[in-house]
């Protein structure tokens, strides 16, 4: 008997709108709502809304033998809250079958375990929080961003209380070995890895569709007998995906739907397959040997690693340039800063600076708001760069109360003669960041005091 | 004095430079009492002709008809003679322009590389239509010449793409022959030059009575390069037009001192040289932010060098620039720098001076020999060049005494001057 795992991930991120070096220092709104809100919006249609009333069905049909795991990030579920509410809704009737695991991830799909573990446990425990409260219950597994993993970030995961973590069946780290077993990581044994079947995974996430891909079309019964064929050993199948596979990646037409509504049935009827969500498969199979992992791997592309996000200067640049804001960031601790800062760290940001676009390149461009890398991070660093100032202002208006007189009073003489000189008006002065999210009224409000004379 | 001129464009419809010069020098001409009639391939009836008289040379066939008809199979799209051979627009829009072209041509080899050679390939595919173009601007030319018989004493024409042109007008009319180098081929290729427009621009300074050239600079490569006698060539330095209302008031957001780089990022304008300086500076200065204004081939490269560097976060880009943004450019900007490898003039120092900006120019720019109040730096000295933007930008008596003296210099570069030299030059051939 060999227990399935479905995974499906959740995530959009917040795309940047066109932010111009003209915008900086007066408009600090920086989100493109219209594109975030109709992607949003279209996903949901096509794909979360359909999809989560087919598992619901599923589900029903079944008697609560088949289950699935999800996870989704709190940028998402931010998104659904303002765009599309009844997805939300729809995710909180699967969560209340019992037959849904959601898993913990970071809250904003960031790469944080890469360069700091206490903001990466801090994005942990805000979507741990999250998923309590929607969900109505705390997660116990964990997943991290696009699957990233390594043995110090399996400690780190470890020492939030997780016992279960996915990770990606890379054969680099494999080898011989099969990753439909249970290992635990090398650091912290107590840590149990449910490690990604790639090959089965993407058979459906990436070549259902594929009428060049010699299995095509996929059937139940034959995707069905290579899960239960003899030489596919071992005791759990993990299949994680991409939630966006059902409707999105694969549209309705190729019959995606289709082979999801007949898949579970068909798979108990075998009798030598069961469904399992990620936790109860942890439980239910013990870990076969330590997996060792020293450097960083995830699910994407061809080398499994993380160069997709980290792997050119541009994306060094940008990544190291946005943490080395996080003190400050974190030492105002304002509302409205903590929220630019959470989604800032999205890791799609630095994906669309990736310049790797050989086989890859249809991914890395689905969803890509930028014509190129270089647009795509020269519009991020104008976005950081204002955030930059703008939290620099704020540092020090709350270092020093009376910061703004004595500067004026300092830069005077040169800007009074240069004013009458040049003709030119007064540097705009001070913003007063007023509170709260930098939305859409700070945009409105502009900033158009100007030195006291 | 009488003059037929032949140019390629004339504000307000205007893609660079030319253009601008044109209508400063025409307006300066007028005002010397020379009678100017401005021929241009596409006229669109807008152009201000206060000083001019604009001649359209797609209407000249239309009103008049032209004899040996058979030259010309296609009239109509004669008229708009110049949708290929705009001479100066933007990267992109080349680029999307040779795309266009090249997907409408079989197997076109493309040539990685900057701009003007692949321009160079481009015009090599397409040389016969090019020299077409110019072979039917020559032919109006003519025709107009003919038409004006007695009505003016001698042709001017600017730059390569009007010299067929001002030659044919020479051989009907008899009447001398004045041609303008704004820029060489060496200038906009380097030494990858393309050798039609090398030869049309050699055969047009051959045939022409006098060569005039826009800086010392710029007669040196006409004498050393073309071969031109150095008593045929003469120097006559470009001005800059005031408008009373031109002073846009931008207002900026940052507060740190901006240090510009404006024109197209392309290998002669030098804009690794303005990273290289820019990376030294903020070594020292926190207070200092650099933008690079435009766009061209280098600009990928440019931002792969500026994240390696890790300033990023102090150094920006904003794409091209289009109309007024320019103007608000210079206006924010605190220090403005032209590290160009090659130029033969370079009006945009002119233009910043104007918004009172101090400016740091290369010695390698045609307009190096007419400033003064510009801080002036060999275009690889990166040391001297980040030298120098550190103390306009930390010594404000400095900065605002280049912008003061800087606006009292740039404001005595007439075109009343220039364009009296220019009819000095014209006289010089008359008698």
């Amino acid at each position: 008997m060999k227990t399935l795992c479905f995974y499906f991930q959740v995530h959009q991120p917040m795309r940047l709108k066109k932010y111009r070096f003209f915008n900086m220092g007066r408009d600090h709104y920086y989100l493109d709502d219209v594109t975030n809100s109709a992607i949003m919006k279209k996903v949901a249609e096509r794909c979360y809304l359909p999809m989560n009333a087919l598992l619901l069905k599923l589900i029903e049909q079944n008697e609560g033998k088949f289950k699935v795991s999800f996870s989704i990030t709190g940028l998402a579920m931010e998104q659904f809250r303002e765009s599309a509410p009844e997805v939300l809704e729809s995710f909180r009737k699967l969560a209340e079958t019992g037959c849904v695991e959601f898993l913990a991830e970071t809250y904003d799909h960031s790469l944080a375990s890469l360069i700091s573990e206490e903001e990466f446990s801090e994005q942990v425990r805000a979507h741990s929080d999250l998923m309590e409260k929607e969900f109505g219950k705390r997660p116990t597994a964990f997943r991290n961003t696009e699957l990233i993993y390594s043995d110090g970030i399996g400690e780190m995961v470890a020492k939030m209380g997780f016992r279960t973590m996915l990770a990606e069946g890379a054969k680099h780290i494999l080898g011989w070995k099969s990753p439909n077993f249970i290992y635990a990581n090398a650091m912290d044994q107590r840590l149990r890895l449910l490690l990604r079947n790639y090959k089965l995974s993407d058979d459906i996430a990436f070549r259902f569709s594929d009428r060049g891909w010699n299995q095509w079309p996929l059937t139940v019964d034959k995707y069905l007998s290579w899960l239960t064929a003899e030489d596919v050993p071992g005791e759990v199948l993990n299949l994680f995906m991409d939630y966006e596979t059902f409707g999105e990646h694969q549209n309705a037409d190729t019959g995606i739907f289709d082979f999801m509504a007949y898949l579970p049935g068909a798979a108990l009827k075998t009798g030598e397959l069961r469904f399992a969500t990620v936790s109860e498969a942890a439980e239910t199979h013990q870990p076969v040997a330590v997996l060792s992992c020293p450097h960083a791997m995830s699910w994407a592309d061809e080398e499994r690693d993380i160069t997709a996000w980290l792997g050119n200067e541009l994306q060094n640049e940008a990544f190291n340039k946005l943490y080395a804001l996080r003190d400050t960031v974190k030492a105002l601790d304002n509302p409205g800063y903590n929220y630019v800062w959470n989604f800032m760290q999205t890791s799609d940001h630095f994906y669309y600076m990736a310049t790797k676009w050989l086989s890859d390149g249809d991914v890395h461009s689905y969803f890509n708001p930028y014509d190129s890398s270089y647009e795509a991070f020269m519009n991020y660093m104008n976005v950081l760069s204002d955030f930059e100032i703008e939290l620099g202002k704020k540092k020090s208006e709350k270092e020093q109360p009376g910061a703004e007189a004595v500067e004026a009073v300092q830069c005077s003489p040169a800007c009074d003669t240069a004013t009458e000189l040049m003709g030119k008006p007064a540097k705009g002065g001070k913003g007063k960041k007023s509170d709260g999210k930098p939305k859409k009224s700070a945009k409105k409000t502009g900033k158009k005091e100007s030195l006291p004379a | 004095m009488r003059v037929l001129m032949f140019g390629w464009e004339f504000p307000p419809h205007i893609a660079g430079g030319l253009g601008t010069a044109c209508y400063g020098l025409t307006r300066g001409l007028a005002k010397n009492g020379v009678q100017v009639t401005f021929v241009m391939p596409h006229a669109y009836g807008d152009e201000d002709q206060r000083f001019v008289r604009v001649v359209n040379a797609s209407d000249v066939e239309a009103l008049y008809g032209v004899p040996g008809h058979d030259l010309l199979p296609e009239n109509l799209s004669f008229i708009h003679i110049d949708s290929n051979m705009v001479p100066y627009i933007s990267p992109e829009d080349f680029e999307a322009e040779r795309r266009t072209v090249e997907t409408r041509q079989v197997g076109g080899g493309h040539v990685p590389g900057d701009t003007w050679r692949e321009r160079y390939d481009f015009s090599g595919k397409y040389g016969a239509n090019l020299l077409e173009e110019v072979a039917r601007y020559a032919i109006v030319a003519a025709e107009v010449a003919r038409q004006m018989e007695g009505q003016f004493d001698v042709i001017h024409a600017h730059d390569w793409l009007t010299y067929y042109a001002g030659i044919a007008a020479k051989q009907v009319s008899g009447k001398p022959l004045v041609v303008h180098m704004h820029a060489t081929e060496f200038d906009r290729s380097g030494e990858h030059v393309n050798q039609a427009v090398y030869d049309i621009e050699r055969t047009g300074m051959s045939a022409a009575d006098r060569v005039i050239a826009v800086s010392n600079l710029t007669r040196n490569i006409v004498i050393e390069k073309y071969g031109i006698p150095a008593d045929r060539v003469v120097t006559v330095h470009n001005a800059v037009a005031f408008a009373a209302n031109d002073q846009t008031e931008a207002e900026r957001g940052v507060r740190d001192k901006i240090v510009t780089f404006l024109g197209r990022i392309t290998y002669q304008k030098g804009p690794d040289y303005f990273v290289e300086a820019a990376a030294k500076v903020l070594k020292r200065l926190d207070n200092v932010r650099f933008v690079m204004a435009g766009s061209g081939d280098m600009m990928n490269h440019v931002i792969r060098r500026v994240a390696k560097l890790g300033i990023a976060d102090r150094f920006h880009f904003t794409g091209f620039l289009k109309g007024d943004d320019v103007q608000k450019m210079f206006s924010m900007s605190d220090v403005y720098v032209m590290p160009s490898v090659s130029e033969p003039f370079g009006i945009s120092p002119l233009e910043a001076m104007k918004s009172n900006v101090p400016v740091i120019i290369s010695k390698q720019s045609g307009v190096a020999e007419i400033l003064d109040y510009a801080v002036k730096v060999d275009y690889w000295d990166v040391d001297a060049m980040a030298d120098a933007i550190y103390a306009l930008v930390q010594y404000p008596a400095l900065g605002t005494m280049f912008a003061r003296k800087g606006l009292e210099e740039v404001t005595g570069l007439k075109w009343d001057n220039a364009a009296e030299k220019v009819k000095e030059v014209y006289e010089s051939v008359v008698s």
